[in-house]
């Protein structure tokens, strides 16, 4: 197909699509009405269950199965990455050759390394309190190890960086998700059904029964889980080299 | 018509990044297309669960019952496609990088021809 064949076919089926959008846009209750019963009946769900982070608890309590699909996914993608950009057989892996780094960069990196670090563990570990969680918290986390790469360089990060040990981690953050829920099985509720702890005190670190534990798995799996796509990247960017003359 | 003005945004914003995704000449510039149009769904959810004068739904320091919140079960859905997306981004970026190894092009036009 011609460019501008093709250019006025997308204008012919866009117009259309907008019109639609547009109507059904038209029909939507208005921004910043005051009728949000599904927000209201989780809000108050979630003060039941004493978990004082409401999007956590709609995640990690009523949407909890929605959640391991999401973790699946993930864990999926993290599969399909590590398999797609393996090392092939034309190619060949060359030692990085270290190369000297502007000394603000250095500094700055390396004093925040372990700031971002722990910001990231806070920010897991009291997902079901303050906004956060254990998505968030593990981008931060698994990024602030690559502050290694800027500001030393990328054997410094291979050394604290076991692929092997995150792959195995990243299995094991799906795995405890899967074993929280089939705890509440074998205690005789359902499947990822928040009945199984006690709530404890509200606006507490262990309020909120299973919400921290699938939590704390979550942020696992997703510290690993972004290690370990960011480690492949950066494998293919940094080592593996073609073959000459392929 | 303000009152559903920020729903408008988001379709635009889908529409645009369909616009880019139909011309792109860069399959990276089309893996960024696609995170456009993913990113009007963020705007979407968010403007639906948007309550005039609210404040997030999170009651660290905040007493239950003082004011109106947003809904918190489209944030959560907002996170979710937040997620999916990275995903997909990641796993569509590790296709471009084989494709671009194996056909020495990342532009879709000229990767109309088969090859064993």
């Amino acid at each position: 197909m011609s460019r501008r064949l093709r250019l006025a076919v997308l204008a012919v089926g866009g117009t259309g699509l907008a019109a639609l959008l547009v109507l059904a846009c038209l029909d939507l209750p208005s921004f910043g009405g005051r009728w949000h019963p599904y927000g209201e009946a989780a809000v108050r769900a979630s003060l039941d269950r004493h978990t004082a982070n409401t999007v956590a608890f709609v995640n990690f309590d009523l949407r909890a199965h929605d959640t391991l699909g999401e973790m699946s996914i993930l864990f999926a993608a993290v599969v399909g990455c590590v398999v797609l950009l393996r090392q092939a057989r034309d190619e060949h892996r060359e030692p990085p050759q270290p190369s000297d780094v502007a000394p603000p960069v250095r500094r700055y990196a390396l004093l925040v390394l372990p700031v971002a670090l722990v910001v990231g563990l806070y920010v897991v570990a009291h997902g079901q309190l303050s906004p956060g969680g254990g998505f968030q918290g593990g981008v931060v986390a698994a990024t602030a190890l690559h502050l290694l790469y800027l500001g030393a360089d990328y054997r410094a990060l291979e050394r604290v960086r076991p692929i092997g040990t995150y792959e195995v981690t990243d299995a094991l953050g799906t795995c405890a998700y899967l074993v929280v829920g089939l705890a509440g099985v074998l205690a005789g509720t359902a499947f990822l059904a928040n009945t199984l702890l006690p709530y404890g005190t509200f606006n507490t670190l262990s309020s909120g029964g299973t919400v921290p534990l699938l939590n704390a798995a979550i942020g696992m799996e997703v510290t690993s889980a972004v290690v370990v796509l960011l480690a492949r990247f950066l494998d293919q960017a940094v080592e593996i080299e073609e073959e000459q003359g392929s | 018509m303000t009152h559903v003005f920020p729903y408008l945004i988001a379709v635009w914003i889908f529409l645009v990044g369909c616009y880019g995704l139909a011309t792109s000449r860069n399959l990276i510039h089309a893996v960024g297309c696609l995170a456009v149009c993913q990113s009007a769904t963020y705007v979407l959810l968010l403007a639906v669960g948007y309550r005039d004068g609210a404040t997030a739904p999170v009651f660290s320091d905040l007493e239950p019952g003082t004011r109106p919140l947003v809904d918190p079960v489209v944030q959560a859905l907002a996170l979710t496609d937040i997620v999916v997306g990275a995903t997909v981004t990641a796993l569509l970026l590790a296709l471009v990088l084989q494709v671009a190894k194996r056909h020495g092009t990342v532009d879709p036009d000229e990767l109309s021809e088969l090859r064993g």
